[in-house]
């Protein structure tokens, strides 16, 4: 444990971290609000270099706010919007507007989405002036720009905002806290108990064993809620962290993070002798968890098997569900699946920690 | 109580699979929590055998234990053990450290799962009506069972409540207790503050907060300086004699076993080598009711000897060196029958040394090796002890 813990820790942490500046295959929804002939042009040029890429899977959204959606549910990481007069500014010699759609819930994705989308746009553009110029020979000084730059690429994020790491990494903060504040709370509480001596005291009493372990589950949601809230306050009032969703969405999903964690905390408390084992257990639990749930770095920066992973672990749905309602402002609808699958992992861990703790307890 | 007779308190009821309709029955105790197999198609399902959980009877027997083993691995801590504590007694258990007495009580109080055997604590079983075993028993284990940051009553309040006792009948009761051990005044301060012996003085009647039928005292006096060994153990006879309450009492210090306990239980490498009254094990050691004496005559001369020979009370003397002679005499007035004579044939007697065999010569005999030591109580053995064969050993380690 002694040597292996730093290896793991060092393959942990190199493996995590986004190993490049391109995209491969990201999820990027298309919307043209122009009508005209200059926006389909766009798009087929756009399709003909992702094919020679592959560095897009574009879909289809039809506005803004259906991108926003489609962003809350994680079903796309960035868009592209063709504004809607796209077609006739370039006829009547103006710039056409290109939107890139970018989710500041993930600062360094977003950043490599925008650098990668603007310069494949400008890229373009280039091509298109060069075409333009071509046909028309003689062109005047205003009209310049456009045929050299046709297009104007901006971004705009679903919230307003610039990409901020602290609003990246605050919501999986608290789910991490908080599953700590469980894991080796837990643990510790009831080894403690055994140490002194008065574990033996409750249980020659006619109670309920698992009122024991109850109490002790209870006494650690506090504590973790309690820390939680300390650095929700802590990111709000120091790093400018704005919560967009709902507050009370944000505390039943903090409990759910710990409803989810319950089943291991006990579990590691029913197989542990002493507060050392159960130290190293938890450590060696908890840190892969830490840094492939995407509380650090983005789950989609990571490679395929690190993000594979990374679906077992019930922080990576924890992190992602504070994540799109505190920075995205989604609702309940929006992060159901994860939900459903927080209380899944709960119940199962449960089910598997609840007979072992009792077994444990009359050893 | 025999095997017999719990097998005569069973239910036998029957269980219907819930798969393919198979009908076994089944035995057990009423309101015990069972899993049946289906003898046709494997399935499991849970059942509880119908009734309330009924006193078994024990026949005036506080604890009944058959055949109780406890194994860890391959090391059986407890190795299929027999005995039965009479209601309103102090039964000791007497060993050295890691014979299994506590294993022993942990089983007794609930705490550790029988590999093997059975018991019954004030008439319920340890297994299948634990949890009606735990309402009747109070535990003082070598570990003190009270939180260092509350104080005496905030500990006693807390225990209590696991009792469900409600809170005005708490609050005489921890009063009382309090009283019992005339610490009052230190009832509203932390347990942090306390010495060692007030510690354990709360702890014991923390364990009495239920007013249980059976104590269970694990090494009780381990730690302990001798005042507030003393105290515990004066503690321990009141409790017994003004609550009739069953105490079983752990510990490897033999005179605490001696002058405390009615009877005494000899654990050694998880087995009972010898069970009896403290007086009838020490005559396991001397094989008879005689008394040896040890006298030093600064003047001995043979005259002496057979004068006193020829008393009846003496059954044999033996001179040791010039000026020490061994008697054994029986009788309760052997002593002055013996000093009576010596005098009347002009004796000067020096010394007179009762060699009545001790826990340790026992413990010895039965055991052929010494009790191992652990330090805890100052002092030694102010008896110095004859082994089985008559010849002079230096002094036990244990006390």
């Amino acid at each position: 444990m002694l040597v292996l813990m730093p290896l793991f820790m060092m393959v942990v942490v190199g493996f995590i971290f986004p190993s490049g500046s391109s995209i491969s295959d990201t999820p990027i929804a298309l919307a043209n609000l122009d009508n005209g002939s200059m926006g389909t042009s766009f798009i087929t040029q756009l399709n003909a270099i992702n094919n020679k890429t592959g560095m897009m899977e574009l879909s289809t959204a039809k506005d803004f706010d259906d991108m926003k959606k489609m962003l809350q549910n994680n079903e796309i990481n960035g868009g592209i919007i063709i504004s809607e007069n796209f077609s006739s500014n370039l006829l009547a010699g103006k710039q056409g507007y290109i939107t890139i759609v970018i989710d500041q819930s993930n600062p360094q994705m977003s950043v490599t989405i925008q650098g990668v989308l603007s310069k494949t746009i400008e890229s373009m553009g280039e091509q298109t002036a060069i075409h333009q110029l071509n046909i028309k020979y003689n062109v005047s000084t205003t009209q310049a720009t456009s045929m050299v730059k046709p297009y104007t690429v901006q971004s705009q994020g679903i919230i307003a905002g610039e990409p901020n790491y602290f609003q990246f990494v605050a919501p999986g903060i608290i789910a991490m806290v908080v599953m700590m504040a469980l894991m080796t709370g837990l643990p510790h509480a009831i080894s403690y108990e055994k140490d002194i001596g008065t574990l033996d005291g409750m249980l020659a009493a006619p109670i309920n064993r698992l009122s024991i372990i109850l109490g002790k589950v209870m006494a650690q949601t506090i504590r973790g809620m309690i820390q939680g809230f300390i650095i929700l306050i802590l990111a709000v009032v120091l790093f400018g962290v704005v919560i967009e969703g709902n507050i009370l969405l944000v505390v039943f999903l903090i409990l759910l993070t710990v409803f989810s964690f319950v089943g291991l905390g006990i579990l590691i408390t029913s197989f542990t002798e002493n507060e050392e084992t159960a130290t190293m257990v938890m450590m060696t639990l908890m840190f892969p968890m830490m840094f492939l749930s995407g509380v650090f770095f983005p789950l989609q920066q990571m490679p395929w098997y690190m993000q594979g992973i990374a679906h077992f672990l019930p922080l990576t749905y924890a992190t992602t569900a504070l994540r799109k309602v505190m920075v995205l402002g989604a609702d309940i609808p929006a992060v159901g699946t994860e939900i459903l699958i927080l209380v899944g992992f709960g119940i199962v861990l449960l089910l598997i920690a609840v007979p072992m703790f009792k077994r444990a307890m009359s050893r | 109580m025999t095997e017999n007779s719990i097998q005569a308190m069973k239910i036998t009821n029957n269980f219907k699979c819930p798969r393919c309709g198979h009908i076994r029955t089944y035995t057990g105790l009423p309101g015990e929590h069972r899993i049946v197999t289906c003898s046709s198609c494997g399935v499991q399902g849970k059942v509880t055998i119908p009734g309330v959980a009924v006193p078994i009877s024990t026949n005036g027997s506080a604890i009944v234990i058959s055949h109780l083993k406890k194994v860890f691995g391959d090391f059986a801590a407890v190795d299929d053990i027999s005995f039965s504590v009479k209601k309103g007694e102090i039964f000791g258990l007497l060993g050295p450290n890691g014979a299994g007495k506590s294993t022993i009580i942990r089983m007794l109080c609930t705490l550790s799962r029988p590999t093997k055997g059975s018991a019954t604590v004030a008439s319920y079983d340890i297994v299948k009506q634990d949890g009606k075993v735990r309402q009747h028993i109070g535990l003082v284990s070598e570990k003190m069972i009270m939180y260092d940051q509350l104080t005496a009553r905030e500990n006693l309040k807390l225990f209590g409540k696991l009792y469900n006792i409600p809170n005005h009948l708490l609050n005489t009761r921890i009063d009382e207790l309090l009283g019992f051990v005339r610490m009052e005044k230190w009832a509203d301060h932390r347990i942090d503050t306390f010495s060692t012996g007030m510690k354990q003085r709360i702890n014991v009647i923390r364990a009495l907060v239920n007013e249980p039928n059976i104590l269970f005292l694990d090494e009780p006096t381990l730690g302990l300086d001798p005042q507030s060994t003393a105290e515990i153990r004066e503690l321990i006879r009141r409790i017994n004699a003004e609550n009739g309450t069953t105490i079983i009492l752990t510990t490897h210090i033999m005179v605490e076993a001696d002058i405390l306990c009615k009877r005494i239980g000899i654990i050694d490498h998880g087995k009972i080598v010898a069970l009896d009254t403290p007086a009838n094990l020490k005559k396991l050691v001397s094989g008879t009711d005689a008394t040896a004496f040890e006298i030093e005559i600064s003047n001995l001369e043979p005259r002496m000897m057979s004068s006193l020979q020829s008393q009846s009370p003496v059954k044999s003397l033996v001179q040791v060196d010039p000026t020490h002679l061994i008697v054994r005499a029986n009788g309760s007035d052997a002593f002055d029958n013996i000093i009576d004579n010596l005098r009347n044939s002009g004796a000067k007697v020096r010394m007179v040394k009762n060699l009545e065999p001790t826990l340790e010569d026992v413990f010895l005999h039965l055991t052929g090796r010494e009790a191992r030591e652990k330090v805890s109580e100052n002092g030694g053995s102010q008896k110095r002890g004859f082994g089985p064969h008559g010849q002079r050993r230096k002094t036990a380690r244990v006390r």
